[in-house]
């Protein structure tokens, strides 16, 4: 639970700038609900805004996955502790939005549209090729971090349908094989690079980004 | 409970008087007209979650449910008719096929809300195909068990533990097919801090998603190993004397 006294540190925005698009989880910053852990602050702020009460839950949701990319147990028996919300109706809303992650993303993200056209277009075929060939479920993050397998209801790109979303660069009429080449040139390159620049910030189709 | 202006409506061809705050549910049944229902429990807030109290109301679009529908003035509302049967049917056939509910090896077999509707609708077989689902089973708690695969989301028990017994232990995560009840963050129920043991929840579950352990088909073992020793022991008795 947050102490009274972070409540009185003031709106600390500051260390917004140096977190990195992507945050990374590390066993050294896993969340610390307290004032020595200063992304917790703009938290804190959050809920201060909406005077605690539990209908600005949401709003500190997004506050908790901006400051540290995902919602963990901790952070949700604190935001509980503090704007007396029961456990099982926070883990419910978190759980009920696509938006909201309960664990660490991957560096890359690979969002595949479930959306109607989408759908239409063999969505779920693509999705199970991309599932075979990276081995892993949809929502899971591989072992090693580097890359997580979403979907989405609809991402705006009907006309490009099926659409899949590499690192918020959309993709339209999707292949499984195009996609998976992608996926396997953004880990290719990846392993070219030292593990420190690796880390920091949203690698791979950046150049690309408008 | 008094107070509020008095409505004149019409339900089944019958003039009844009702306050506006009551229910179309409530008019009907103090006027002994059935609505079957499902997720409505006398004492807990309404949803209109599960559908089966759906009536058609002249002039509206589609059917509405009873259990969370005003009555106006001069509304004319009617509450069986082949059509409204049909869809309760079908509503009921969809929650059969979404969970596992296999009454022959189940807790409340004979006393379940869902078998209950499910004769008195007439449906004894699903036109939409099952699709069993393999949800887990939470037996974590001492006293109680939890298995999912009978649960009909009517949120029963969401609303006692959190309207009355205000603990709040239950709440829905997730949606659409995976949306399931949890306790807590998800965790285990026996591991739930905020469960109190009260039980409510377990007492108003319409189906047997939420049973008292100990009365389960397997848990049911006879004892009769014992009877050869008796008689021995009672032969030696009567032998002694």
């Amino acid at each position: 639970m947050p102490p009274a006294a972070s409540a009185s540190s003031g709106p600390a925005d500051t260390d917004q700038a140096a977190t990195p698009n992507i945050p990374q989880c590390t066993p050294s910053n896993t969340p610390k609900h307290d004032a020595s852990d200063k992304r917790w602050r703009p938290v804190e702020a959050a809920m201060r805004r909406n005077g605690y009460r539990p209908g600005g839950l949401i709003e500190a949701l997004h506050a908790v996955q901006r400051s540290y990319g995902y919602i963990d147990d901790a952070s949700m028996r604190a935001l509980g502790a503090t704007m007396q919300l029961p456990l099982s109706k926070i883990y419910g809303v978190v759980t009920f939005y696509h938006f909201f992650h309960l664990k660490p993303k991957g560096r890359h993200t690979c969002v595949v549209c479930l959306g109607t056209a989408c759908y239409i277009k063999g969505a779920d075929r693509l999705l199970q090729a991309i599932s075979r060939e990276q081995q892993m479920q949809p929502g899971e993050t591989s072992a090693d971090g580097r890359l997580s397998l979403l979907t989405a209801r609809c991402v705006g790109s009907c006309g490009q349908a099926p659409a899949v979303v590499i690192d918020d660069l959309v993709q339209g009429q999707a292949e499984g094989s195009a996609i998976n080449r992608q996926l396997a040139r953004l880990n290719g390159r990846e392993e070219e690079r030292p593990a420190a620049t690796a880390t920091k910030g949203p690698p791979a189709a950046g150049e690309a980004r408008t | 409970m008094s107070g509020g202006r008095v409505i004149t409506l019409q339900i089944d061809g019958r003039d009844c008087g009702a306050r506006e705050e009551q229910t179309i549910l409530e008019v009907a049944r103090e006027n002994g007209i059935y609505i079957p229902t499902l997720c409505h429990l006398n004492g807990l807030h309404p949803v209109g979650g599960c559908r089966i109290c759906l009536v058609e109301i002249a002039g509206a679009p589609r059917p509405l449910p009873a259990c969370v529908t005003h009555p106006v003035e001069g509304m004319q509302v009617t509450t069986d008719n082949p059509e409204l049967r049909r869809q309760r049917r079908l509503i009921l056939e969809l929650m059969l096929a979404e969970g596992n509910h296999i009454c022959a090896v189940c807790v409340v077999n004979g006393h379940c809300e869902l078998q209950e509707l499910a004769l008195q609708l007439g449906v004894d077989h699903l036109e939409v195909p099952a699709l069993y689902p393999s949800r887990e089973v939470d037996a974590s708690h001492p006293r109680f068990g939890l298995d999912r695969n009978r649960c009909v989301l009517c949120t029963r028990c969401v609303r006692v533990c959190g309207e009355i017994e205000g603990a709040h232990t239950w709440d829905v995560m997730g949606r659409g097919l995976q949306a399931m009840v949890i306790s807590d963050l998800n965790q285990p129920w026996g591991e739930a801090e905020s469960c109190t043991g009260c039980g409510k929840c377990v007492q108003v579950c319409p189906t047997g998603a939420l049973f008292e352990k100990g009365k389960s088909a397997g848990e049911m073992v006879k004892r009769h190993l014992h009877l050869p020793l008796l008689t021995a022991m009672r032969r030696e008795e009567e032998a002694g004397e």
